[in-house]
């Protein structure tokens, strides 16, 4: 008695649940879908933002609203509680998310390569893996440390060890870095290693330059991983309609991503309209940087390398972001089937990093 | 057993029992005068009494900068300028020491904080006016989240006046509700219940509420306790012991928590605003303004700056209201000021 009563209950839900699922798609009105971002809106999201502007969603049938991320926002809680219908995170995050029970799952690449090196000026003599040891080694934290701690361990450096090493830990400006607090820091390409040279040496009361810094990120490193991708609830893809919804979304988003390549001004523009707050300057190197970390894309815009991805799965293990490796972390085909109809240039192979010139305060 | 309201309504003892009322009023007045004389009520408005406190913190104020400066000339990075104010006039200064905490990342220059409020952002609004535009937002959620606060904070209070039982059960759970640290409930609250700007006037009730229900809780006790026997005596009901001597007797204590709720509220706000996303108030310009700080150290302390002007002017709006509440309250006047 109870159990049935219970079960026309849920049946009813089904099917108000399935009538309000199909109402839109039967009806012909653009589809709402809401994308979560990892963080507050900058040139390292400007691709959605374009395609927004741009009117990429709207062709699709889509419309697009981007929530932007915040303080202690995890995008993958956020589309597996049902809140957003897209997220963008890093692949290791996810995983992570993944694990304790969120059923999310990257159905789009869009960052081939790792933005994260770890920056020292030039007289601390850090110029390859080996010399951090005995050295105070700076990094967020927060799952951030997985792929420097890899290369540490890959030449025998056990950060765990206090007499190998000192951590010490970073906040997320370059304040501590700058003021000689630490030897090396963590710094993405595109937003904290060009803060520092936004910054005037107080030596020389000019700016500091590409020269004061060695540089070792972590692709040279060999323990890069795959950074912003695109991700869905596996739930929610499942529901009939969902995956071409997702289809257009990434055909569109890709767009967008094209867009950038080819008018970085122009998106530089776009991003700041979200948040004019932003230092303009800082952006177009962000914007620069970011289409960097996409083009060239081998396979084509959004289409995960298997290697990059075995090396994720097994640099977030062995740095216990994950306890054991993933099962269906991903998916290809909804990316391929965007592909077919994107047109354009869709691997960029011919892709040249612009020149920007920085100036104090990056504005 | 007496009943006075039989007295009262006896056909002819209804007089007797005014004067007698009357008389015990007057009896009361002159014994609590007794113990505590009448103060001196303050001279209303000489100018010289305005003006003290303002030069006062205007004397502080500047003692701070002469020395936030004064640290920078001993131990701040070295300061070379062509000119000031258009005046041809060259200095080089290196200072005598080197302390982190005085360079000009840590501390930036006074001039450079005040020149980071006329920053024009993309679109040529300056930092003043967004950040005054933020404090608004900002302002809101403080406010709703004030009134939220005090209400319910003083609504409990008298709960737990009249439910003696509950005071002792329920206070330890309001006590462990404020150790929570409010940056880990913040995320909760906001983007847990997704009610946009009402979420963060939600948290800043939260800070809000407990040093009301403290402060009124002690406040309603705090009456004359023979003027508790009176209106005994006069068998009043729970509600006129409320209305006529608790809350008169709380006003004070609640003005004073008042004020800490008022700048708590804003910190409140602020914290509600991290987590939420929001772009309008003064949390994310924080956020922001942090994320650039070490390419753009002056936003931060003017973002600074304007939350803390904030905080005061809510601060000053409870002083304000609390003039003009108490502008006729006499502490010997229990009983009677309702």
């Amino acid at each position: 008695m109870q159990f049935a009563r219970r079960s026309a209950v849920l049946a009813a839900a089904a099917m108000l649940a399935a009538a309000s699922c199909s109402g839109p798609a039967a009806s012909k009105g653009p589809v709402s879908i809401r994308l979560q971002l990892q963080w507050l809106p900058q040139a390292q999201f400007a691709g959605y933002y374009a395609a927004v502007e741009k009117g990429f969603y709207s062709d699709e049938g889509l419309d697009v609203k981007i929530l932007p991320g915040a303080v202690d926002i995890v995008p993958a809680t956020v589309v597996a509680g049902g809140n957003a219908e897209f997220g963008i995170s890093w692949v290791p995050k996810m995983l992570a998310s993944r694990e304790n029970g969120a059923d999310v799952q990257v159905i789009g690449q869009v960052f081939q390569r790792s933005g994260t090196t770890e920056i020292a000026f030039k007289d601390k003599g850090i110029t390859k893996p080996e010399d951090w040891r005995g050295k105070k080694v700076g990094t967020w934290g927060f799952g951030n440390e997985a792929e420097l701690y890899a290369a540490m361990l890959k030449v025998g450096i056990d950060p765990a060890n206090a007499s190998d090493v000192t951590i010490v830990n970073q906040d997320f400006t370059m304040t501590a870095f700058l003021n000689g607090d630490m030897d090396a820091a963590q710094a993405m390409t595109y937003n904290e290693y060009a803060q520092v040279l936004e910054s005037v040496n107080p030596a020389t009361g000019k700016l500091y330059t590409a020269d004061d810094l060695d540089v070792i990120s972590m692709e040279s490193a060999g323990t890069a991983m795959l950074q912003d991708a695109i991700f869905a609830s596996e739930a929610w893809l499942a529901k009939s309609g969902n995956e071409d919804v997702a289809v257009r979304f990434l055909r569109a988003s890709y767009k967008g991503w094209q867009y950038c390549r080819d008018n970085s001004a122009d998106c530089v523009d776009i991003v700041l309209k979200a948040d004019a707050a932003l230092p303009k300057g800082h952006q177009t190197w962000m914007m620069n940087e970011i289409n960097a970390l996409i083009w060239p894309s081998p396979n084509g815009i959004g289409m995960v390398d298997q290697a990059a991805w075995d090396q994720t799965v097994k640099i977030a293990t062995d740095g216990k972001i994950i306890t054991k490796a993933v099962e269906n972390g991903f998916r290809n085909d909804l990316t391929e089937k965007a592909l077919t109809d994107l047109g354009g240039d869709t691997k960029g192979a011919g892709f040249q990093k612009g020149v920007v010139e920085l100036t104090e305060g990056g504005k | 057993m007496t009943d006075h309201r039989a007295l009262d309504a006896a056909p002819d003892g209804s007089e007797a029992a005014d004067f007698a009322l009357a008389e015990a009023e007057a009896e009361l007045a002159a014994d609590l005068e007794a113990i505590a004389p009448r103060t001196p009520r303050p001279v209303p408005g000489t100018s010289r009494h305005r003006l003290r406190p303002v030069l006062g913190f205007l004397t502080i104020l500047a003692a701070i900068l002469v020395v936030w400066e004064g640290a920078k000339l001993l131990g701040g990075d070295r300061l070379a300028l062509d000119g000031i104010l258009g005046l041809p006039i060259r200095i080089d200064h290196r200072p005598p020491f080197q302390w982190k905490i005085a360079n000009d990342l840590s501390l930036p220059h006074l001039w450079t904080v005040f020149n980071a409020f006329f920053v024009q952002d993309a679109v040529g609004d300056t930092l003043a006016v967004r950040l005054l535009w933020a404090a608004f937002a900002t302002f809101r959620g403080a406010l709703v989240g004030f009134a939220l606060g005090a209400g319910i904070g003083l609504l409990l209070a008298i709960v737990l006046i009249q439910v003696r039982l509950l005071e002792r059960s329920l206070v330890p759970l309001l006590v462990a509700s404020q150790t929570v640290p409010i940056v880990a409930i913040a995320p909760v609250i906001v983007v847990g219940l997704k009610a946009g700007w009402f979420g963060i006037a939600l948290v800043a009730g939260y800070l809000t509420f407990f040093p009301v229900t403290i402060a009124a809780t002690r406040g309603m006790r705090s009456a004359d306790p023979r003027a508790f026997e009176l209106l005994r005596s006069y068998a009043a009901s729970n509600r006129d012991v409320l209305l006529r001597l608790r809350l008169p007797a709380a006003a004070p204590y609640l003005f004073t928590a008042f004020k800490i709720a008022a700048t708590a509220s804003v910190v409140g706000a602020i914290v509600g605003e991290l987590p939420s996303g929001t772009r309008e108030g003064l949390g994310g310009a924080i956020l922001n303004a942090m994320q650039y700080y070490s390419i753009q150290p002056g936003r931060l302390w003017a973002t600074i700056i304007v939350a803390s002007l904030l905080g005061i002017g809510c601060f000053v709006l409870v002083v304000l209201a609390e003039r003009r509440a108490l502008r006729h309250y006499r502490p010997d006047d229990l009983g009677v000021a309702a």
